[in-house]
């Protein structure tokens, strides 16, 4: 399977889950195993390449120009991540299916799952940084809805909020060091960026590529001091907490810290801020975690632990420390997610995780408690589990670690860090399964194996790997290591090293200490309930008042529903930058001349301007301004059709009658006048805005016109190419079918939602009680006027129907060469239509209406679609168009272009909007009660005998 | 012939925003139609203004209007159709449920 299909798995068995739904929980969770089940088999048959030392690629250009690429890799690294995604996942899943009661939403659970699944996948299997981070984000959001998934609890929504807040801030952290680190390798495929260690190293931006990098690594992986989080994120059901918060979100940062390792890491800064961060979250989440009641946030500061000691290692930039930190992921891994699951086994059964009220369950549930023991004593690093292992090659490497000069420092400190664990791990195995039985918890007993075979899975390899490390799992860190490093490496896993290993002094130490502390515990927990601990949460949530409350008080003070202000505001912003941007430039050159002016135009000119004056000076007397706003438009179109712009002539004119139509209609509802509210102030002040505004622009267009264009303009292609090329004469039709009918395309869409927009609003007007008692209440007497529908103009709109149809039909089809086209022939339908309504009232259009105007401006959308898909077919991008010329012997030769199929998607999406958008005000009219003419002309017919 | 056009354009401009400014939704309306053409005619002289010279290809044509603004403009217009009628339909809802066509929050009344 290649690694594209590989990393889309998850998301396709999401979608096969999401349409299994109604078919309940086994069988989605069945879809969603073998979806995984086959990701994880797929993925292994991957397995003899990367043996045999070369990395799965798999490429394709997405976006190239911006450095993003669908390109793909598998190597040693991303094969480990992802088993243990897909590995941990399949058992995840089963786990869930028994763990989730029946009340829970399984569907959702299973596709935000299958989603998270899916953009861990593509992190690990990126070549692309900016595809990583494209999934990185990703695991944010579908960890959001996970930690989130029980909605109903205040907590949950909290922690769920909390945790993309900090890990979505340090992700677009990320985002900039990514863009860095690409700027200075010149490539954002990780396969490129790998090669180049020194370039990088040496670069000036080194240093705020690592900080901005890092932080995003610390905030995903629960790093202080951004690891508070984590424990907030435990209100997410337990399945989800074994899953993100031990095997893979969290140790996404890892991976991150892993896979930049060869370039980020060796340099002083690196081990300085990665090492220190690691190892002094390391030693804090282990102290914090012995003084925990709940089990879940036990294991929670238990993680931040390890991922602090995993960070260290990795922050060690030693071959021995990634060897050590590929190790320690595996086994962290193994026993971590078992411990969740017997924790949330644990609350199942109980219906506690508070430490304090558990105890004595060893007898009660032995299979759990045989899982929890070897887990947990992996935990606390007990030989010869794997846990021991591990935390003994740590140990190792932090043994041989000087700080700043100082010697002793970091192995004091990483002994003092496992003798933490050693103490919390004891003490939740201690807590929950040994001591005296406790009475209130009597009847308990082992849960089906569906909840505890899956944690037995892990624990079984824990054990494995424990005993044989040699054999079964040397072979897996080499190839992670060896990745990581990008050179070989050789692994040497024991279990004893000599007394004069240092790891063995500092482990002795640690299991000492431990006991200790679990003996001086009722005294240390009284100093630590008392001792001062400072508080992340409380810390974000101030920050979160605070920007609230800065928001809302700019809000306040500018956002108060004044519009008319906003606008004055806006208008004088634009109008002052203008100015300010402008200012003290020199104007180039005049170029042009000016075109001589005829008397007729002058007139023109001078009745536009009349109109435009006195449609402002009369505006308050509704009816009148509209006609005269009607008429500055009709003008308009007059002056695009003398100077040679013929399709805008036609195009103003049809639209000016469309909307003084609408206008008129909408009148109808609203007042007819305007009362005079502002006063003498007010009126100048908006008065000198509008005269500086129009004063502005005049002079902008002035000075545009007598110069010529500093670059020349690229129409001349469009005028060259659009016979040739388009296939049609009328260069402005070629450009919007041909050359731009993408943007025709967006435009068509954008009309077509405009009016679905206004239908939408009709119908909500229309089931509200006050509006509709108010229209009721507007026409008190039906039928005031006594020929509403006149017989004379109702024959002339009939007659008139064909022929505008027919003139429709004529300027469709000469649109391509002459002007005309898809949005003329559209506007035109629509007018001859819009005739019959008026004429004849809406309730007799509509009953001869065939077709539903949602369903035209569907139709046009899609044939628009399927002309711009047709061109895939001849293996052309999108909206290529293609013409013939067809002779018929009888008539002359004419022209059969796919972009006359597109402008009939435009024509019908532009008739069916228009149609929409005004039948849907005439609908309100019938709703106040304006009656349907009955009979043709509203003339009642005597009734003849005998029918 | 640039200077009428120079002074229709800022008397559209200066006419629509004249009208934006008012507190009612029906005066607003009309004032940003006038806006509308007052941009789109802007738009389209950017072309420059040609007289006589459509752009249609044909033999004997020496000389074409710039075709790329026209076909901008051709969209622009059958686009504020939609909006007009978008705008217009919310204003008719507000003064259906709220019985006063103000455009202007009517709580800011109260402060002023």
């Amino acid at each position: 399977m290649s690694l594209m299909l590989l990393a889309a798995l998850p998301f396709l068995t999401a979608l096969l889950v999401s349409v299994l739904a109604r078919f309940g929980k086994d069988v989605i969770a069945l879809a969603a195993a073998a979806g995984t089940l086959i990701a994880l088999i797929a993925l292994f048959g991957h397995l003899p390449q990367i043996s045999a030392g070369q990395a799965v690629i798999s490429q394709m250009a997405w976006l190239p120009t911006a450095g993003l690429n669908a390109n793909f890799m598998l190597d040693g690294l991303g094969f480990l991540f992802a088993l243990l995604i897909l590995g941990i996942g399949f058992l995840i899943i089963v786990y869930a299916r028994f763990y989730l009661s029946k009340d829970d939403p399984f569907p959702r659970f299973f596709v935000f799952l299958l989603l998270f699944q899916g953009a861990m996948l593509g992190i690990v299997l990126s070549d692309n940084i900016l595809l990583l981070l494209l999934f990185w984000e990703m695991t944010s959001l579908t960890s959001f809805l996970l930690i989130g998934y029980w909605q109903r609890v205040p907590e949950a929504r909290a922690g769920a909020r909390m945790a993309l807040a900090i890990t979505g801030a340090g992700g677009l952290a990320m985002f900039a060091g990514l863009l860095l680190l690409g700027q200075i390798a010149g490539s954002f495929d990780l396969s490129v960026i790998l090669t180049k260690a020194d370039i990088i190293q040496a670069s000036p931006l080194y240093a705020p590529a690592l900080v901005l990098i890092v932080l995003g690594a610390f905030t995903k992986s629960a790093q202080m001091p951004f690891h508070f989080w984590l424990p907030h994120a435990m209100a997410a059901p337990t399945p989800v907490s074994a899953y993100l918060h031990s095997a893979t979100m969290v140790k996404a940062g890892l991976f991150l810290l892993a896979r930049l390792w060869p370039v980020l890491a060796g340099s002083d800064l690196w081990f300085y801020i990665v090492a220190t961060g690691g190892l002094l979250t390391m030693v804090f989440g282990a102290k914090v975690a012995i003084f925990k009641d709940d089990l879940k946030a036990i294991l929670a500061y238990s993680t931040v632990s390890h991922l602090g000691l995993i960070t260290f290692l990795l922050g060690l930039g030693t071959k021995a420390g990634a060897v050590a930190a590929v190790f320690h992921i595996m086994a962290h891994a193994t026993f971590k997610a078992p411990l969740f699951m017997v924790a949330g086994i644990v609350d199942h059964e109980a219906h506690t995780r508070d430490i304090s009220k558990l105890g004595g369950l060893r007898r009660a549930m032995p299979i759990t408690f045989a899982l929890g023991f070897l887990a947990a004593l992996s935990m606390a690093g007990v030989p010869p589990l794997n846990g021991f292992l591990s935390k003994e090659i740590a140990l190792e490497a932090a043994a041989h670690t000087s700080f700043a000069g100082v010697g002793w420092l970091v192995p004091l400190v990483a002994s003092l860090g496992a003798m933490f664990s050693v103490a919390y791990a004891f003490r939740f195995l201690g807590g929950v399964f040994l001591g005296p039985p406790r009475p209130h918890l009597d009847g308990l007993h082992d849960p089906k194996p569906g909840l505890w075979l899956p944690p037995a899975v892990l624990v079984l390899i824990v054990v494995v790997m424990g005993f044989v490390p040699m054999l079964s799992s040397a072979w897996l860190v080499e190839l992670a290591a060896g990745a990581v490093m990008q050179s070989e490496a050789s692994v040497k896993i024991y279990h004893w090293h000599g007394l004069q290993s240092p790891a063995l002094w500092m482990s002795v130490f640690a299991f000492g200490g431990g006991i200790a502390l679990l003996g001086a515990y009722a005294g240390l927990r009284s100093i630590w309930n008392a001792a001062p601990k400072p508080d992340g949460k409380a810390a974000f949530e101030a920050l979160l008042a605070g920007l609230a409350a800065t928001a809302r008080m700019v809000a306040a003070r500018t956002h108060d529903g004044q519009l008319s202000r906003y606008m004055a505001l806006a208008i004088v912003a634009v109008l002052s930058l203008t100015l300010y941007s402008s200012w003290g430039h020199l104007l180039g050159p005049q170029s042009r001349v000016l075109t001589p002016l005829t008397g007729a135009v002058m007139v023109g000119g001078a009745v536009l301007l009349a109109a435009i004056g006195a449609a402002t000076w009369y505006h308050a007397q509704r009816i009148l301004a509209l006609l005269l706003v009607g008429g500055v438009g009709l003008m308009i179109s007059a002056g695009f059709a003398y100077m040679s712009a013929p399709d805008l002539a036609l195009t103003q004119i049809t639209v000016e009658v469309v909307t003084v139509i609408l206008m008129v209609l909408a009148l109808n509802f609203l007042p007819k006048t305007t009362p005079l509210e502002s006063g003498m102030m007010q009126r100048a002040g908006a008065a000198v805005i509008a005269l500086s505004a129009g004063v502005g622009t005049a002079a902008l267009a002035y000075v545009l016109m007598l110069r010529d264009a500093a670059f020349a303009p690229i129409s001349a292609f469009h005028l060259e190419q659009s016979k040739p090329g388009a296939g049609g004469t009328n260069a402005v039709n070629t450009i919007i079918v041909d050359f731009r009918g993408f943007d025709t395309y967006g435009e068509i869409i954008v009309l077509g939602i405009a009016a679905l927009v206004i239908a939408a609003v009709v119908d909500a007007l229309l089931d509200a009680p006050g509006p509709k008692a108010r229209l009721l209440d507007m026409f008190p007497v039906a039928g005031r006027a006594g020929d509403r529908h006149p017989m004379m103009v109702v024959i002339a709109t009939r007659i008139i129907l064909p022929i505008g149809m027919l003139i429709g039909v004529y300027i469709f089809l000469r649109g391509h060469n002459q002007p005309g086209g898809g949005f003329v022939a559209g506007l035109v339908f629509a007018i001859a239509i819009l005739l019959q309504y008026i004429a004849s009232g809406y309730g007799w259009s509509e009953a001869r209406q065939r077709f539903k105007y949602h369903g035209v401006i569907g139709a046009g959308v899609l044939i628009a679609t399927a002309t711009g898909l047709g061109s895939w077919l001849a293996s052309r991008p999108f909206m290529t168009t293609n013409y013939a010329y067809i002779s018929l012997p009888p008539i002359e030769t004419f022209e059969v272009a796919t972009a006359a199929l597109f402008d009939l998607g435009v024509f019908l999406c532009v008739l069916g909007a228009v149609m929409l958008a005004l039948s849907n005000l005439a609908r309100l009219a019938r709703a106040g009660g304006q009656e349907d003419a009955k009979t043709p002309f509203d003339i009642v017919m005597p009734k003849r005998k005998g029918r | 012939m640039e200077i009428l056009i120079a002074i229709v354009i800022g008397a559209l401009t200066a006419a629509g925003t004249y009208l934006t400014l008012q507190r009612r939704s029906f005066p607003v309306i009309l004032g940003l139609s006038l806006l509308s053409y007052a941009v789109n005619v802007f738009l389209f002289i950017s072309g420059r203004v040609a007289i006589n010279a459509p752009p249609i290809i044909s033999k004997g044509a020496t000389q074409y209007a710039d075709p790329l603004p026209q076909a901008l403009v051709l969209t622009a217009i059958v686009i504020s159709f939609g909006m007009t009628a978008v705008v217009l339909l919310l204003a008719l809802g507000s003064y259906l449920h709220s019985g006063d066509d103000m455009a202007d929050s009517p709580k800011t009344k109260a402060i002023e």
